[in-house]
């Protein structure tokens, strides 16, 4: 087959909305009559509700309705969506989150009230104006403190605050013997700070109702419009599915952080019937600080063992996850099921042992962002790999290479069974870090470092290799650990009578470019212009169901849904040509647009067989009419992106700033559909993984009160904190799903946090300060109190 | 008056009994002149969005750090989440809907040719800022545009390609102008 589009930089489809502004998100959407709201949220991080006072907001100006916990008492909360159970067999405690607090608050920005009115400036005077009679009460924030005896508690239902307990991989005694016998183990304990994810469209829904009908529709800024309305109506709001539809329009970003139910989905859609009229809710930026769910929070004691010649014997993780107030929808798989079974890395320890305790805190809820546990689980290994290269003074390259896994296709030969459940599909992880070196100039680096740091110049070299397991997932698999629904996608191709195609997908574009890629896929493998190709996607009224887009599934779950239905188009369409022709349907054959029989020159165009399938006066008796299939895919395995992430960067002796001279990314994301967009993915993620790095992280005092909920105050990174990224690729197919790609949203975010910090500490070195470990963010305090 | 303002906004119910005390601006936004009474506390950028229905300038914050609301006024780039409608009163404002003139300008070029987006969110504000830049300087280092765009963020494309999506236009500006 000849591919016109696989494989090429094609620029994307959906730009020209955007640089127009003609985009079309949410917050854009204005529907007829319709009402805005605005909450009050609680101020405090733990209290009792003692009195709501909604008198003087109710005779306010444009005020419709106010609704309270105590409207909604009969409400079900919002579901999570994976159950991890305790280490006991017990079920993970799960209490409720209700849509709105009711008698006690139990994190900053609880909503305790929401305020519809004609106006957006009527709704936030109205809400000023409710009165709330709190009674303060003790907070706590950091998991590790949370089960600590007499630590204030958040459920009474969950003692210690622990929402469950889970182990993985090797019996601990195995474990704790072969780091006794170790020659060397270097021990890490450290924080992985809690990240806000930061999609600058801040979220936004309009729910609306229609009386005549019944039917709700609710507008949400989300990666996953079908699974919002599978929870919010099957589980919270108890309406039946068909009577409601969600749109996920454009959408401003996500990384994770519109993937879960929130309880406004749900609150707005309710009050949109109860008043009959449209209501809109924007979040604030500040509310998206507070409340769009974070990631990472993790504190975590870590040992690594080696043998005399530098092999890696054992590694054991104990890990406090902060679970916030509530588990969001994925919270319990992240420190778990993302995050435990990546522990093996690209190494072949022979033990390892993961136990992680989940906390819940007087905090924001805690979910996927970005990488959502593959990043922890990377940025513990290589973390521990280069601090155990310097204590045993070997080149954390070399250690490295000590203990990779050897190369294999996964197909000749079998996949990588880890000690942590997982089954790599195929992998050259050797490729990447040879690529990795020859882009860095290895050698000549340590040379310009010995002479800078002779000069008193701090330069450093970091490196990180990851592996993550994304393409989620094989259901099966998923339900036995605990997810509370498949993880398959949908792809229906409708093949119109013109023999244009519009084509119908359960994953969600908000910014990966879907539109442009899937287009040609669909056109590569149909043989047809990818102007004839439209990708429809986010309306769970036009697209027959869908699980999204996060984890990197959407071209590996979702692009393999598609092919599926075009196989089935290219089975039919040789039946119908067969049968014009005068064929046998076995003797045809499908290639570049064309129903040939095999050895002829006997043919029909693509095109040819759409219209005869929709004019079939000359067809098969024994076919339906149409050209139009839909298909579910369930993958088999996860698929296994890799990498190699190497960072430079020069120290100021004087204010401990780091600045970052070189990010170069070598990533394996299997088969490549479109190279400019894959880039893409990889400098976004990259960024991210540096912002966690050196600026960004969430902090709370001890009242549980964010103190950095604004961009004055959260340090994003920004055009100038950052180099041009220097990519390089390998290509390793994925062997088990049809288009052999593995997934690339998430890769960057995974390998840069650790490249950076093993590179500042690196530089530390050269210069004379053995530091083992600094807190990120790295900000120029911390670097300087580190080297004094 | 007040008829008028209800109108525009289309949303003041019966039980309102507020009275504004009307403020009349006159604005040219993307060359087309617009007359409305506006409260005092109403934001350039609500009134963009919301009166005059052009969506494409965004908001992406309230602290005035993101840079997605960025629009000119009278030829320089301003943060509209930061000027008071009433403070644009006599000003002449382009938005990004005003920024193709029969064909892509420049940077909208740019940004589609170097991937300089992806969810787009951030890129009105991105190209009016960038704009900006180059009306000033048209033939910016790397530095100079990490520096004008610093304003600005974008969560997507950690600003390789919107470097690039910039350096294209000027490139393409200054062929244009060169003899
Ligand atoms: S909305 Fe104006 S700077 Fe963020
Ligand atoms: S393209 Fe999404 S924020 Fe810039």
């Amino acid at each position: 087959m000849s591919t016109n589009y696989i494989g090429k930089s094609v620029k994307r489809v959906e730009d020209k909305r955007f640089v127009t502004g003609k985009g079309n998100y949410t917050d854009d959407i204005v529907l007829p009559g319709m009402t805005h709201g605005m909450f009050v949220r609680s101020p405090y991080a733990h209290a009792k509700i003692k009195g709501i006072d909604t008198a003087a907001a109710q005779q306010m100006p444009g005020v419709v309705a106010i609704f309270t916990g105590a409207d909604l008492a009969e409400v079900n909360g919002v579901p999570c969506g994976w159950q991890v159970n305790f280490k006991s067999g017990d079920t993970m405690k799960e209490p409720k989150h209700p849509l709105l607090a009711h008698g006690k608050a139990l994190h900053v920005g609880d909503p305790v009230a929401f305020v519809i009115a004609e106006t957006r400036e009527q709704a936030k005077d109205a809400a000023d104006a409710v009165e709330v009679d709190y009674e303060e009460l003790p907070a706590v924030t950091n998991p590790a403190a949370g089960v600590q005896a007499g630590a204030p508690l958040v459920h009474d239902e969950a003692p210690g605050n622990v929402a469950f307990d889970w182990e993985l991989g090797n019996p601990k005694a195995e474990v704790d013997a072969a780091l006794a016998a170790a020659a060397h183990v270097t021990t890490l304990e450290f924080v992985n700070q809690r990240m806000a994810p930061n999609a600058i469209e801040p979220r936004s829904y309009i729910g609306a109702y229609d009386t005549t009908s019944d039917k709700y529709t609710l507008y949400t800024s989300t990666q996953n419009p079908h699974l919002i309305r599978l929870l919010m109506c099957a589980f919270v709001l108890g309406i039946p599915e068909h009577k409601v539809r969600v749109v996920g329009p454009d959408v401003g970003g996500g990384f994770g952080s519109k993937i879960f139910h929130y309880t406004e989905e749900a609150l707005i859609t309710w009050c949109a019937q109860k008043i009959s009229r449209p209501v809109k809710w924007t979040s604030t930026r500040s509310e998206a600080f507070m409340l769009d769910a974070h990631g990472r929070d993790h504190v975590t004691k870590a040992q690594m063992g080696f043998d005399a010649n530098g092999k890696i014997t054992a590694l054991k993780v104990h890990t406090y996850a902060n679970m916030g107030a509530f588990l969001s929808t994925f919270a319990p798989a992240v420190p778990t099921y993302l995050h435990g079974t990546l522990l093996q890395g690209l190494y072949t320890t022979p033990k390892i042992n993961v136990d992680v305790t989940a906390v819940f805190t007087h905090t924001n809820a805690v979910d996927a962002y970005r990488g959502a546990g593959r990043p922890e689980a990377t940025y513990l290994l290589e973390r521990l790999i280069d601090l155990s290269a310097l204590e045993m003074g070997v080149d954390p390259v070399e250690l490295r290479l000590k203990n990779l896994i050897p190369p294999f296709d996964g197909v000749t030969q079998p996949g990588y069974q880890t000690q942590v459940a997982l089954q790599y599909d195929s992998g050259n992880y050797q490729g990447v870090i040879e690529k990795g070196l020859a882009m860095l100039g290895y050698a000549d680096f340590r040379k310009a470092q010995k002479e800078a740091a002779e000069s008193g110049k701090l330069l450093g070299v970091g490196f990180s290799t990851y592996i993550e397991a994304c393409g989620i997932a094989p259901s099966a698999v998923v339900g036995s650990l605990g997810a509370r629904a498949g993880l398959y996608e949908v792809g229906q191709v409708r093949v119109q009578p013109t023999g244009k195609v519009s084509v119908f997908t359960g994953a969600h574009s908000h910014g990966q470019g879907h539109e442009t890629t899937f287009a040609q896929v669909v056109a590569d493998k149909l043989g047809i212009p990818m102007e004839d190709v439209d990708i429809v996607h986010g309306d769970s009224d036009t697209v027959a169901f869908g699980m999204g887009t996060y984890g990197s599934r959407s071209l590996a779950v979702g692009g393999s849904a598609i092919i599926k239905s075009i196989d089935k188009i290219v089975e039919k369409g040789k039946k119908i040509a067969a049968h014009k022709l005068e064929a046998a349907p076995g003797d045809m054959e499908f290639a570049n647009g064309k129903f040939t029989v095999k050895g002829t020159d006997k043919s029909l165009s693509f095109g040819d067989i759409a219209l005869t399938a929709y004019v079939p006066h000359v067809y098969p008796a024994d076919l339906e009419p149409g050209l139009d299939f839909s298909s579910f895919y369930d993958p088999t395995n996860f698929t296994y992106p890799f990498g190699c992430h190497i960072a430079v960067v020069e120290v100021e002796q004087e204010t401990g700033k780091v600045a970052l001279k070189r990010f170069i990314a070598v990533d394996d994301v299997g088969n490549v559909i479109n190279p400019m967009i894959v880039d893409g993915q990889i400098h976004g993620g990259v960024a991210q993984g540096i912002g966690q790095a050196l600026f960004e992280g969430v902090e709370y005092d001890e009242n549980g009160q964010m103190t950095n909920a604004s961009y004055m105050d959260y340090c994003m990174p920004r055009a100038d904190d950052l180099p041009m990224f220097e990519t390089g690729s390998q290509v390793t197919p994925c062997p088990h799903n049809p288009l052999g790609v593995k997934g690339a949203g998430e890769a960057g975010c995974i390998g840069s946090t650790p490249a950076v910090v093993n590179a500042v500490i690196d530089a530390l070195w050269s210069g004379g300060h053995k530091v083992r470990d600094i807190l990120m963010p790295l900000t120029p305090e911390r670097v300087w109190t580190a080297m004094q | 008056m007040h008829l008028e303002y209800r109108e525009f906004l289309g949303t003041l119910g019966s039980n309102s009994n507020s009275v504004y005390m009307g403020n009349k601006i006159h604005v040219k936004v993307n060359g087309k002149d617009h007359q409305h009474e506006v409260e005092p506390r109403l934001l350039l950028v609500h009134y963009l969005r919301d009166t005059l229905r052009l969506t494409g300038t965004h908001i992406g914050c309230d602290t005035s750090g993101c840079g997605a609301c960025t629009v000119h006024m009278d030829g320089q780039a301003v943060k509209s989440c930061t000027v008071l409608a009433v403070q644009a009163d006599g000003a002449s404002i382009t938005t990004i809907e005003g920024m193709a003139n029969g064909q892509l300008h420049p940077l909208q070029e740019g940004f589609h040719q170097m991937h300089g987006l992806q969810c787009g969110f951030c890129t009105p504000g991105m190209i009016m800022t960038a704009a900006d830049l180059l009306s000033r300087n048209s033939n910016p280092s790397e530095g100079e545009i990490r520096h004008a765009l610093e304003g600005n963020i974008c969560r997507c494309t950690g600003y390789h390609n919107i470097v690039k999506s910039v350096q294209y236009a000027a490139e393409k500006i200054n062929k244009e102008v060169a003899p």
